[in-house]
Order: structure tokens, then sequence, then C-alpha cells
């Protein structure tokens, strides 16, 4: 029941934001932050429960659900429920809301209330996402962040908003349409095989499959979360988007709609179709990696500051692509740690970004230069979360990406050695932003206000939060942990491994690539 | 009473039709391009009415009625157009009012 | 007492917190008692563990700390943990002691500058991470402290913000190192997927039994490690970032691009000395990278003009010898002039910066002269120190650790007579650019007027080195001149003797005698062009053979010039050309194409009802068609 509360305390909170702000912009600011702010503390509250349930209860597939009939007669339900990965991601969405919210609060001053109405709506979308198990459901939600997220682009946006969100909408749409059909697809087949309608993941877990049917509804699947993550070569729709967007729209693209994609693959690509998963790994994992090299280059070319920031997504993202058709522990582990610790310095990026223009009203890094010498909090800021962009140790990003590729290098060394090269292309156009932008001479003469308090209230946390990420980042491998052996037990037997070229044969690479219908665990 | 063929009802049913048509298509005059499918829409009843003949049913004159009063309908629609097009462009050309292009 | 071992590190860490968050809030005379103190009493912190050490040694020569468990995930677990051994143990102390020095020396050389706390802040997370990277007990927080010393060697260079040039060469020093790293971590991969951990005693020991010597394994491991190594430590083929890096503040360069920074690649592979003793063909890399690279580059630094890029070069050199000890097993001999070079070479930075700072900043060697009247302190100290890099036979510490290293490429099972040959030749090349800076700088007439003198602050450090560059030396001699083994015994507890081969016909003592004689020669050479002749220098730089030899050797044998065409250009061409994204091309082509078809179709609405009839009838008659025929 706590879970349906989660979503009706944003949604009641959005529509209540509307109507205040029609005669008042403080209230709706208000509102919403009180109401991301008590979802995150209850969201604490649950994950300091979450420990102690699953040691008494290892079996248990859910740590918290919710499941009501509703529209029986085709089996679709309404049901929520929350494991290990679920409930991570869920107190990322509110941190980062949270953030967005305060980013929002000195840069938004038109349509204040519908802004609010929008930014909540597309939390309780991505929040649904995150717990839909009733693929019906997940469908559902997966266009509910959409929409608002349009307006949000469309509406406070910037010089090419209706382009950016144009493209966008287009983007998802019709990958989302891919994942409907295969949605239904599969629900048809797990009918006519077992006699029961039903969109329940639990069920559909086991639909017997040709290996040419489950390779096509794999692809559906797929399409849909590689465009989210974004995977290349689908990935054009993200820096115009990004860049477009407000701050707020930035940091929630970037910090949680991605992360849906990263999420979709981990929860419904490989334990719905592990056969075919498995052989498709190679190519998956291929063009994760020149995701990560295509995407670094493609940063370091920019002149526009957060354009620079957005295609470094593509490039960070790749590490998750890469981890999860590594399906190991280690990678697996390793790209929870990217998607969270990726989640906040981008985030903090963009928000810095954001501060920038807000304070020189331009992107262009040849305009602004030599900041150091009038903004040095900031610029010390930026040189953080910079450094954790590059994966240094110490910050978040560096164990994910670590663990990722440790995990990799057991499938396949020529992944490995490529994504090593992308870390290093990171460190051009991570220095590239420090130098452009904040060493050099002040030729422009700025002369800007440096990180205000609520500035600073933002990005301290964020740094404390990277930082022990970076060195203490067990509590969160323990709250993966059971999650992800049941993501693995639902893709046993054969767990994915590939056969790229310069890959080891590993002992289980011999039974059988092409059989792919799954035996119920 | 010596029944005609259904084959000559039919030919002159298509000739009406084709001569409604070639009117349709060749003449620029509004009033004459609806007369034109006015011979168009009673070529059809006609064939109707041949068909039904032959087969000794109702169905054919049946649906001769519904064309008579669709066709009435379309007449009366149509002169209210061609009201409007005359005294908006003071001409009857049906080529000369052609503002929907794309 | 041994557990006060995390305080080494998390002195200086909590001395960069401070400065960092309050640093332009405290009184400018705060800021070097926080920024200094902190690295000092990490200084007195590491000399009472080292009297512990040393009076009651822990059981198996090695102290280990674990503080916690980094992470523990698929049967990877790090600690964050510190192990102390006579290896470490011998590192930090000099890191934190230089470091102290350096600090001090900071507090009135950076004294005008308006970034006063900033540079005290990068220096103390330097210290911090550097000494993590020495105690750090497995790889991966090795790795931490590596990268966290990179990045602030990246800072430093780039101090001086304001100028792009210091911008550039701090990013070439990042990116070049960042090359290196590339390799160790995969290093860092293979030996976690073969062996199973990335602690260091333990992988050693797993390395050890699993591994047959001469194995592949060990030697693409060997390999992948000396990348990262050859990267921090700047060489051959990763030595460009150096000589550039000058462009930091003079303290930084005593510090990290000479004292400690660079020789974290000497460090990682006598740590790891196991793995190369099984992997020969690694371990000649090593020989064959450190000799390569003490020779070209002191061919370079004959040729420089700005006195920080001679010391650059020198330092390269330097490491090169260090490196060829590593390469031929002499692995404490390697550490001893490890200690030496810290001193001296701080030294020889720090009274370069007293020089440079006297005289309104200015680098270059020619316009400079007659200083040693004037600068007295600066001139002895100095000449001490060249006296130690050039290895002044008997009383210079140089001397003996250098001398330590070319017997052991002779005498050890993996040296051999060409190993030998270029050290001794080194040698020479050493004495010559060593007092050809001498006699520029200070003999002849002057050419630039003093315009302020150094204070006590900055000439006491100076003291205290040169004093350590002539008797650091005595704590190890060879046979023939007392005999002294202590410093090399202290490091046995960590590091195994050098495994000295059947003798080729000659004894330490002819060794000794013949670099004396290469020092000698060196030194004359020296003497006679620029003291006694200076016609002649300039008689053999003028054919234009010459001229281009200069201009090669000046240049770093050309290699940043291949550098910037094979790799920088494409890469910068690629990301300018691509910069709108190839693959968006794709999707804007579908957009454009369904917009031509619209257009296309967009003809056929005329407007005209009779096209529109005849488009019908014509419509149907071929759809009957169709029906009927087909």
């Amino acid at each position: 029941m706590i879970l349906v509360w989660l979503i009706v305390i944003l949604m009641v909170a959005g529509i209540l934001a509307g109507l205040t702000g029609r005669f008042s912009t403080s209230w709706p600011r208000v509102i919403s932050l009180l109401a991301v702010s008590i979802d995150f503390v209850i969201s604490l509250v649950l994950w300091s429960q979450n420990s102690s349930y699953v040691k008494l209860f290892p079996q248990s597939d859910w740590f918290k659900q919710v499941d009501w009939a509703w529209v029986p007669q085709y089996g679709i339900h309404f049901h929520l429920a929350m494991d290990g990965l679920s409930l991570l991601m869920i107190v990322l969405t509110f941190l980062l809301g949270i953030m967005s919210v305060l980013i929002s609060w000195r840069e938004i001053q038109e349509g204040v209330g519908f802004f609010h109405f929008n930014l909540m709506w597309i939390l309780a979308g991505i929040l649904g996402v995150f717990l839909a198990v009733d693929l019906f459901l997940f469908y559902f939600m997966w266009e509910l962040m959409l929409v608002p997220m349009f307006f949000l682009i469309a509406i406070w946006g910037h010089e090419r908003r209706i382009y950016a969100a144009v493209k966008f909408f287009i983007f998802t749409q019709l990958s989302g349409l891919l994942m409907l059909i295969a949605i239904l697809a599969l629900y048809f087949i797990h009918h006519s095989t077992t006699g029961i309608y039903s969109f329940e993941y639990q069920d559909l877990l086991g639909t017997a499959l040709t290996p040419h049917m489950a390779m096509l509804l794999m692809l559906g699947f797929f399409v849909a979360f590689a465009v989210k993550l974004p995977m290349f070569p689908f990935h054009p729709w993200l820096p115009d988007a990004h860049t477009e967007a407000p701050t707020a729209g930035s940091v929630i693209l970037a910090g949680l709609l991605l992360k849906t994609g990263a999420y979709g693959m981990l929860r419904f690509v490989v334990p719905l179709f592990p056969g075919s998963a498995h052989e498709f790994a190679p190519v998956a994992m291929v063009l994760g990696v020149i995701g990560i090299i295509y995407g670094a280059i493609l940063a370091f070319g920019q002149t526009d500051l957060k354009r620079l920031v957005a295609y470094t997504s593509v490039s960070h993202l790749g590490f998750a692509l890469v981890g999860i058709f590594a399906w190991n522990e280690l990678a697996l582990e390793g790209v929870l740690i990217v998607m969270i610790a990726h989640g906040i310095s981008t985030g903090a990026l963009f928000m810095l970004v954001g501060g920038l223009q807000e304070r020189t009203h331009t992107r262009e890094m040849d305009r602004l230069r030599g900041l150091w010498a009038t903004v040095p909090v900031m610029s010390g800021v930026m040189m953080f979360f910079a450094m954790a962009s590059i994966g240094l140790p110490g910050l978040g990003d560096f164990v994910g990406e670590f663990l990722t590729l440790l995990g990799a290098y057991r499938v396949s060394l020529g992944v490995t050695i490529a994504a090593v090269i992308g870390i290093l292309i990171s460190t051009l156009y991570s220095l590239k932003v420090i130098q452009r932008a904040f060493h050099g001479p002040n030729t422009h003469e700025w002369s800007l206000p440096d990180l205000g308090k609520r500035e600073l209230l933002i990005m301290v946390p964020m740094m404390l939060i990277l930082l022990w990420i970076g060195l203490y980042p067990q509590p969160l491998f323990n709250t993966f942990k059971p999650a992800m052996q049941k993501l693995q037990l639902y893709a046993a037997p054969k767990p994915v491994m590939t056969m790229v070229p310069g890959a080891r044969k590993l002992p289980y690479d011999q039974n059988g690539l092409a059989e792919t219908n799954r035996s119920e665990p | 009473m010596a029944s005609i063929p259904m084959q000559q009802g039919l030919l002159l049913a298509g000739i009406l039709f084709a001569v409604g048509l070639a009117g349709l298509l060749v003449r620029r005059n509004v009033i004459f391009m609806l007369m034109s499918l006015e011979i168009m829409l009673n070529a059809a009843g006609l064939a109707f009415v041949v068909a039904g003949a032959r087969w000794g049913q109702a169905d054919g004159q049946i649906v001769f009625l519904f064309i008579l009063t669709m066709a009435a309908a379309e007449v009366s629609v149509g002169l209210a157009l061609v009201l409007r097009i005359y005294r908006r462009f003071k001409t009857l050309d049906a080529d000369a009012v052609s503002e929907m292009r794309g | 007492m041994l557990h006060l071992l995390w305080l080494i590190p998390a002195l200086p860490l909590a001395g960069f917190l401070i400065l960092a968050t309050l640093g332009k809030r405290m009184p400018r005379k705060m800021v070097p008692v926080f920024g200094a103190g902190s690295v000092g009493l990490s200084a007195i912190v590491a000399i009472l563990i080292a009297f512990n050490f040393l009076t009651s040694t822990p059981p198996g020569n090695s102290y280990t700390q674990v503080l916690w468990t980094w992470m523990d995930v698929g049967g990877f677990h790090p600690q964050i943990a510190f192990y102390l051994d006579a290896l470490s143990l011998v590192m930090v102390l000099v890191v934190t002691f230089v470091g102290f020095l350096i600090h001090f020396y900071s507090a009135e050389f950076m004294e005008e500058d308006e970034g006063y706390s900033r540079f005290f802040a990068y220096m103390n997370l330097f210290v911090a991470s550097m000494c993590t990277l020495l105690l750090g007990s497995n790889l991966l927080l090795l790795f931490l402290g590596w990268e966290g010393v990179g990045l602030c060697s990246y800072l430093l260079i780039g101090f001086w913000y304001r100028d792009p040039v210091n911008g550039l060469a701090a990013r070439k020093a990042f990116i070049v190192t960042r090359v290196g790293d590339t390799a160790m971590t995969l290093g860092l991969f293979l030996l976690f997927d073969k062996l199973g951990t990335l602690n260091i005693q333990e992988l050693m020991h797993r390395a050890l039994v699993q591994w047959p010597v001469g194995s592949t394994l060990p030697v693409l491991a060997g390999l992948l490690l000396l990348g990262g190594a050859v990267g921090k430590s700047a060489q051959l083929p990763l030595q460009t970032w150096l000589p550039d890096a000058m462009a930091g503040p003079t303290p930084t360069s005593a510090l990290i691009h000479a004292a400690t920074m660079v020789t974290a690649g000497v460090y990682l592979i006598a740590r790891t000395h196991v793995l190369y003793s099984i992997a020969p063909q690694a371990q000649l890399a090593v020989a064959v990278v450190g000799v390569a690279t003490l020779t070209l580059a002191g061919f370079s630094a004959i040729t420089q003009s700005d006195i920080k890029r001679v010391l650059a070069y020198s330092t390269v050199s330097q490491i090169g010898y260090m490196f060829l000890a590593l390469g031929v097993g002499a692995w404490s001999a390697a550490i001893f002039h490890f200690m030496t070079h810290a001193f001296f070479k701080a030294l020889l930075f720090l009274a370069a910066g007293v020089i440079i700072e006297s005289l309104h900043h200015e680098h270059s060697i020619f316009k400079m002269g007659g200083l040693r009247k004037e600068m007295p302190v600066a001139f002895w100290t100095f000449l001490a120190a060249g006296c130690s890099l050039a290895g002044l036979p008997l009383i210079t510490a140089g001397f003996y650790s250098k001398g330590l290293i070319i017997w052991g490429a002779w005498s050890s099972t993996r040296g051999s007579g060409a190993l030998w040959f270029f050290a001794v030749f080194g040698v020479l090349l050493t004495s010559l650019y060593t007092f050809r800076l001498i006699f520029l700088v200070f003999f002849g007439e002057m050419k630039t007027q003093i315009h302020k003198r150094p204070g006590f602050r900055m000439l006491m450090p100076c003291v205290v080195l040169a004093i350590l560059s002539v008797v650091g030396g005595f704590v190890d001699t060879p046979e023939f001149l007392g005999n002294i083994h202590s410093f090399t015994d202290f490091l046995h507890l960590a590091l195994p003797p050098v495994t000295e081969g059947p003798l080729r016909g000659m004894s330490e003592l002819g060794s000794e005698s013949l670099v004396t004689l290469a020092f000698l020669i060196g030194l004359y050479i020296a003497y006679l062009f620029f003291i006694r002749k200076r016609e002649l220098a300039e008689a053999i730089t003028t054919p234009a053979i010459a001229k281009a030899l200069h201009r090669f050797w000046y240049s770093d044998w050309g290699m940043d010039w291949l550098y910037e065409r094979v790799f920088v250009r494409p890469v910068m061409w690629i990301a300018r050309v691509d910069k709108n994204d190839f693959i968006d091309y794709i999707y804007s082509g579908m957009a454009l194409i369904t917009e031509l078809f619209y257009h296309g179709v967009r003809k056929t609405e005329t407007g005209r009802m009779r096209w529109y009839a005849a488009g019908i009838a014509a419509g149907s008659i071929i759809f009957l068609a169709i029906v009927l025929f087909l």
C-alpha cells in the first residue's frame, strides 16, 4: 500500500501545484518540495527496513507489493512491487526530484503551477516504471512519463525547444510502440500455451517461445530501452532534448529517464528472453562500447557546454549496456553503481551548467573562459564533478566503471580494451570543459555571483554522496544483491555470455547457443 | 410485355454512365458538372433496376429509391454551393475556384 | 605506535579539507600553518613510526592496518588498508620529509600569490594521495593514490590558470599519464581475473605459485603495469609531458615532478617485483626502457636553455637509472637512488626557484651568469646538489647510489655489458649537462640584475637538502669504501638482494673507476666549452648538421612532433568534423525524405474538382481491372 501512496502523493501534489499556480508562484514550489521530501523520507525508511526483511524472507520475490485487479477479464492488474533494485532507483528518483525542485526555484518564473504539475507527474511516471511488474501497467507508466516531459521541454526549454521536444517524443514513442507490440505478442503467446490471459511479470517469465520469436520479441523490448538508454545509434534525440530542456528537465532526463532504459534491460530484456539475450549479447556489448567511445568523441567536439555534458551521458551509459550484457555479478553490481553515480554526477553537471547559463545567458564555452577568477567555489565544484566524470578513483563513477569492466573482462577482452580507451577519451572532454570555461584569462571580464546558499545546499550533499559511493559502496551492493540474484535466477540456466571476437571460451558456452526456450525455474 | 434483354439495359446504363463521366470531366461549368453527376447517378440506378428485373427481386427498385433521395439531397446541397460560389467568385468555372490546392 | 599509520595520509588530507573550505576566509598567515603544518606533523608521525619499526620490527617485517572494507562483490573485496614494510617506509619517510621542506619553502615562495591557500590545498592533497599510493595494501587503493597524484599534478601544473600555455601543459601531463594508466587498468583486470585478488602481497604469493617463470601471463601483466609506470615516471615513450610540466610553480616541480610523484612508477615495479622476477622478458623491457630513456633524455638535457627544462630532462634521465636498476633486479639500488635523487633534485629545483625569483622570473640560462658571488647560498647548495647529480666521487650521495646501479647492471644475472655501457655513458652526459648548467648560471659575467633576495624560509630547506645530498649516500657504500650496507640491508626486509651472476672480468672498483672517468670527461668537456673557450661551443654548433641535431635533441627527439601528427591531430579532426554527429544525419535524412515525399504528393492536390473526378474514375477502373483480370 505504501507504494501506491508514494505515487499518489506525487500526483496529488502535482494537481495541487497546478491549481495553486493560478494565484501564487511560491505555493507550487513549496508543495512540490514537501511532497518529494516526504516521499524521499519514506523511501529512506523503506531502505532501512529492507535489509532485515531480506534476511527474514530470503525466498520472497518482493520486499513490498500491491496487487489490485484492474481489468481482470484480460489479466490486467495494478501490480506494483519493490525489490532491492527498484528501491535504490526510487531513492535516486526522490533525491534528484528534490534537487530538481530546488534548482528550478529561481529559473522557472512563468507557468510555475503547470511546470510543477509536469515535474511531479514525470516523477510519478518514473516511479511507476520502477515499480510496475504488470507489463500493461508498465507500458502505461512508460507512456505517462513521456507526455509531461514533452511539455517540460516544449514550454520551458531554450531556443530550439519545439524541435527537441518533437524529436524526443518521436524517438521514444516509436520505440515504445515496438515494445507494446512485443508485450502484446508475449501476452497472446502466453495465452495460447497456458490458456491464461496475464500481463504479470512472474507469469510471463516462463513463456515458451521459439528461438526466432524470442529474438523478435527481445528486440522489441531492447529497442525501446536502447533508445531510452540511449544506445548508439539511437542516441541523436538525447543531445537535443538535454540541451534544450530547462535545467530540471535535463537533470531528470539524464539522471532518471535514461536509467529507466537500463532498468528495463535488467528487469525485462534479459530475464524474459535469456536465450536470445545471450545470443544478442555480443552485438549489444559492441554497440555499448561504440557508444562509450563515440559519445566521448562527440562530447569532445562540442563547444556548447550543455551539449557536451549531454553527450557524456551517451558515453557513460554505454558502460551500463556493456555491464548488463556481460551479466555476471561484478558487472551487474557495477552497472548499478554506474546508474546511480552517473545520475548524481551528470545531474550535478547539468545544474552547474544551468547555473552558469542563468548567470551569463550563454552556454558557449568560448564566451565563458576564465571564470575561475570570479566564481572560484563554483569552479571547484565543477572540477569535482568533472573528475567524477572521468572516473577518478574515490568517487562514485570509478567504482561503477571499474566493476563493470572487471566483469566485462571475463566475457570479452576486446570490448574491455575499447572501453578503457573510452575512459581515456573522457579525460579529454572533461579537461576541455575546465580549460575552456574556467581556466584561461577572463577575457570577457565576467563578474558573477558565486554559488549561493541554495545551490550549495544542492551541491554539497551530492558531492558527499559521490564520495560515499566512491569509498564505501557496500550498502548499495548489499541492497542490490538479493534482487540481482533473483534476476540471475530468472535468466538461468544459461548465464548470458558472449562470443565477441577475442572472448575466451567459457565452460557453459558449449551447451547450445541456439536453444532459447528456458525451463521454468 | 416482352422483356428487354439485360445486356441491352446494362449497355444503356454503361453508355449513360460514360456520357455522364465524360461530361463531368469535360465541362467546366459547375451546373453542367452537377447535371453530369445526375446522369451518372441515374445510370447506376438504371443498372440496379435492370438487375432487379432480371432476377425478379424488389431490391433493385429499393436501391433506386435510395439513389433518388440521395440525388435529391445532393442536388439541393450542390445548388446551394453553386449559389455561394457564384456570389463569391462571380463565375461558375470550376477550375477558377481551385482555391484548395496543396 | 604503528597503528598511527593512517595519520600519515590523513593529516595532509585534513589540511587539504580545511584549506579548501576555509582557506579563503582565514588570515593569510594561517595558511602555511595549516598547509605546511599538516605535512610536518605527518612527517613526524612517519619518523616516529620508522623509529618504532626499526626498534621492534613487527612479525613478518610488515604491518597492515585495515580501516574498512572498500567493497565486497563477487569475490572482489579490496580493503581500505595500509601496508607498511621497509620499502613503503623508506618511500613515505622521504615523501613526507622532503614534502615538508618544500612546503616550508613554498610558504615564502608563494607568499605574494593570490592563490596562496589554493596552492597549499593542492599540495596537501598531493601529499595525502602520494602517501596513499605508497601505503595502499592493494593495487586498487594504490591506483586511487596514483590517480590522485595525477590530478594534483594536473592542478598544480595549471596552477597559474590565466595563461593558456600552462593549461595546455597541465592537460598534456594528465592525458599522457592517463594513457599509461589505461594499460595499468588492463593490468589490474588481468591480475584480478587470473589470480582472484588485488591485494599486493597475496597477489605476489599467488603469482609465484601459479605462474611458471617466463610464461605469457606474468609477462603480459608485467608489461601492462610497466605501461602505467612509464606514463607516471615519464619514461620512453611517454616522457614528453614532464618537460612541459615545468609550467607549474617551482616548488611543485621540486616536489611532484622531481622528488616524489614521478618515482611512483619505480615504486610500483619495486612493489610488484615478484611479478617481474617471474617474467624475465618484462623485466628486460624495464631495463631497456630505463637505459634508452636515460641516454635520450641526457642528450636532450644538453641542448635545453630553460633552467627548469634542463632539470626536467635530468629527472627523466635519472629515473631511467632507477628503471635500469629495477630491470636488472637491483631493487634496493633503485630505491637508494630514488632517495638520493629526491634530495638533490628537489634541492636543484628549489635553488633554481631561488634564482628565478631573484632574476625577475628569468628562465633562460643564457641570460644568467656570474651568480656565484652574488648568491653564495644558492651557489653552494646548487653546486652540492649538482655534484651529487653528476656523481662526484667519494663525497656525494649520487655517486654511491648511481654506482650501485651501474655495478648492478654489470654484475646481476639479468645485467649485461651493453646496459652497463650505456649507464656509464649516461654518467658522462649527466656530468656534461650538469656542469654546463652550473658554469652558465654561476660563472662568467652577470647578465641580469638581482632584484630581490630570498629569505630564511626559502634558504633553510636548501641547506638541509644540500647536507642530505652529500651525506645521504654514506648509508650504503661499496666494499672498497667502508663496506656499509645498512640501507640495503634494511630494504632487504622487503626486497630481495641482487642475484649476482658470474663476475665478468671486472671488479666493483673497476666499474667505479670507469664511472669516475666518465664523470671527469663530462666535467672536462663542460669546462672546455663553457669556461675556457666559449667560442668553441659556438663553432661546433654552426654546421647545418649540428644545428639540425641540436634542434632534434632540443625538441626531445621529435617525439612531440610525431605524437602531434599521429594522435592529437586525428582525434581533434574527428571531433571537429563530427561535431554535429554523422548518425544524426541519418535521422534528419529520414525526416528529409518524408518531407520530400510530402512535397511530391502535394503537387497532385490541385484544387481542381475535375482532376479529382478523373482520378477517382481512373482509380476505379484500374481497381476493377485488377479484380477482374488478375
